[in-house]
């Protein structure tokens, strides 16, 4: 609608003692987008978050949200925006309902808009029926529900989303990612920060990735998986001795380096386009007297992603659901 | 889940002046903290079984070996009693602000267009009300087991305020350490040690003519005992101007250093 973006940060920086949190941070998101933003723990997308919600005010740089200076302006963008942390930030000794009453008063609702407010939320977020019961009874996603639903009360048109699903069960995080959907589809500017490659694929149209405090690629997430290449054809030798027949079988197929990892027995070959060559491939292997234990042909991941911008993985253990393949290749020299 | 609009409708803050919210907005976080306290065992605990096995344990076991003067030891008791209760009710403002900081919830406060002071102010608040109502119930078990004030009505309700606003400015030291500290188990050991000396040093529950000198010089110019004679007088028709105004002197001198203190260490926390 207008030309403005909804999130519009400059050169934002900010140090706690000699620690640098962010170093010169721009970032942009169009309204009614949802602006996802990439990186590992410790990248400062925390920081970035509570910069942009007024938590803390940078150390240099500018920013604005729904037109309004972060600092400048502080107090009336508080009543545009909502914010949903990792921590699900309710109080557990009071009811569901209570809870977003009191934010309702907080929010410098009346009584009555505040309390029919809590009604309609709770019936939103499926929360009617336990909406009596201290939120200590809750479950981790109906927690993550409320708290969602404590940052909806005033409908803001920017939404803060601060790893919204980390530690939410499969089930919890798609119940999650349909309620973004749903709020982003009515026109809500969502800024949301993740560890999860594919959430920031499943949600965002546009992806910052983030690595020590400062944007080191952004696009879409096909932009971005471009910049890795094409298609990867991955096999798995069944004995670890074929690994060099392999090598030498697919290597015409290539299109650029060839990645060994012999531990695995796996073997990642960039191909141009590998489903037209898949059969010649699989004869060839076949001649050449290599059995296989797997064999796929799959589109880079926003893991790939990261391991090509920073030369390293994005974090260990929680990051992806693909293949950590990747990670351990060892590259092949020759 | 329904898919119903999230967004039907923009909703506006009301328009109201500022001081008109300071209040507001602490009212609304001092009923927050109310209305769990039936809640939380420990809290429900501490505001009403506590204060009751105290009054019993000085009246009928320690109350017959110590002797006071010119009352019965009950009498005596009651002002120490009552003063040491809303001291250590105090604590609870400290433990519960590491509380909120610690669960993110102060984060939220802070991210809502309301009073600042609010989240300050309503805790200190509640627990102030928490305190009434325990020096009340305090009062009530005093009374079953002998505990017998004399003088005009007047001067229970001019003790009542002394110990209410005793309440309130323990509520904001206790505040200041549960800002400073970085955990709420810090909270609760930082807030509690540095009362015992504080309270049982002191005139609140034997006559400070027994102890050593060095012990006896402290005991008698430290603010808990100025106020518990204060108390102590204005419940046995026994006032002592000098004594209540020292009272009242240190109250309003706690509050003057602590309330800048609490806020400066709540910017401070929440700077990160």
């Amino acid at each position: 609608m207008s030309n403005r973006p909804a999130i519009l940060a400059e050169g934002l920086q900010k140090h706690y003692g000699k620690t640098r949190a962010l170093a010169g941070l721009d970032l942009a998101a169009e309204e009614g987008s949802v602006l996802a933003v990439l990186g590992p723990n410790g990248a400062g997308k925390t920081t970035a978050v509570r910069i942009l919600t007024t938590l803390l005010r940078p150390d240099a740089g500018r920013a604005e949200v729904a037109g309004l200076d972060v600092v400048k302006d502080a107090d009336a963008l508080r009543a545009c925006i909502g914010l949903a942390g990792q921590y699900a930030a309710i109080d557990e000794n009071l009811t569901g309902y209570e809870n977003l009453e009191m934010f309702g008063r907080l929010y410098h609702l009346s009584g009555t808009v505040a309390r029919r407010r809590a009604n309609e939320l709770l019936e939103r977020f499926d929360l009617l029926e336990a909406a009596r019961r201290t939120v200590k009874t809750y479950s981790g996603g109906m927690r993550r529900r409320l708290d969602l639903a404590a940052s909806l009360i005033m409908s803001p048109p920017v939404l803060f989303l601060d790893e919204p699903t980390t530690g939410l069960d499969p089930r919890g995080r798609l119940a999650m990612w349909e309620v973004i959907s749903i709020l982003v589809a009515e026109g809500t500017t969502v800024f949301l920060t993740t560890q999860y490659l594919e959430e920031a694929d499943q949600l965002a149209d546009q992806i910052a990735v983030v690595d020590l405090g400062r944007v080191i690629a952004r696009g879409t997430a096909d932009e971005l998986k471009t910049q890795v290449g094409g298609e990867r054809l991955e096999l798995t030798v069944a004995r670890g001795g074929d690994l060099h027949a392999a090598v030498q079988a697919v290597r015409p197929y290539s299109s650029g380096e060839l990645q060994v990892n012999v531990d695995d027995r796996q073997l990642a070959v960039p191909v141009a386009q590998g489903a037209q060559l898949l059969a010649a491939i699989v004869r060839d292997l076949d001649a050449a007297q290599v059995p296989l234990d797997n064999l796929a042909l799959r589109r880079p991941t926003l893991d790939d992603v990261f391991l090509t911008l920073t030369g390293r993985a994005a974090t260990s253990g929680d990051l992806s659901t693909d293949t950590p393949a990747t990670r351990t290749l060892v590259r092949s020299t020759q | 889940m329904s898919t119903s609009d999230f967004r039907a409708e923009v909703l506006r803050p009301q328009a109201r002046p500022r001081l008109y919210w300071t209040l507001a907005d602490a009212l609304v976080l001092a009923k927050r903290h109310l209305i769990q306290i039936p809640r939380i065992p420990e809290e429900l605990v501490f505001a009403t079984i506590q204060p009751v096995m105290f009054v019993l344990l000085f009246r009928y076991v320690f109350g017959g070996a110590i002797a006071v003067s010119g009352t019965s030891y009950v009498n005596y008791l009651m002002a120490g009693i009552f003063a040491q209760t809303v001291i250590f009710g105090a604590t609870s403002t400290g433990i519960g602000l590491a509380t909120d900081l610690q669960r993110g919830l102060v984060d939220r406060f802070r991210s809502l267009p309301m009073a600042k002071s609010a989240v300050l102010t309503g805790r200190t608040l509640s627990d102030l009300v928490r305190n009434t109502f325990v020096v009340l119930v305090m009062w009530t078990v005093g009374l079953l087991v002998g505990f017998r004030p004399q003088g005009p009505f007047i001067s229970w309700v001019a003790a009542g305020g002394v110990l209410l606003l005793t309440s309130f400015a323990f509520s904001w030291i206790s505040a200041t350490i549960g800002l400073l500290v970085r955990s709420v188990e810090a909270a609760q050991s930082a807030g509690f040690i540095w009362l015992f000396p504080l309270t049982f040093a002191s005139s609140a529950f034997v006559p400070t003519q027994s102890m050593p000198g060095w012990l006896r010089a402290f005991a008698e110019h430290q603010p808990v005992s100025l106020i518990v004679n204060a108390v102590r007088g204005l419940l046995l028709n026994q006032p002592d101007a000098t004594t209540i105004w020292q009272a009242l002197a240190w109250c309003v001198g706690i509050l003057v250093v602590f309330i800048p203190l609490a806020v400066w260490a709540y910017g401070r926390r929440t700077a990160r």
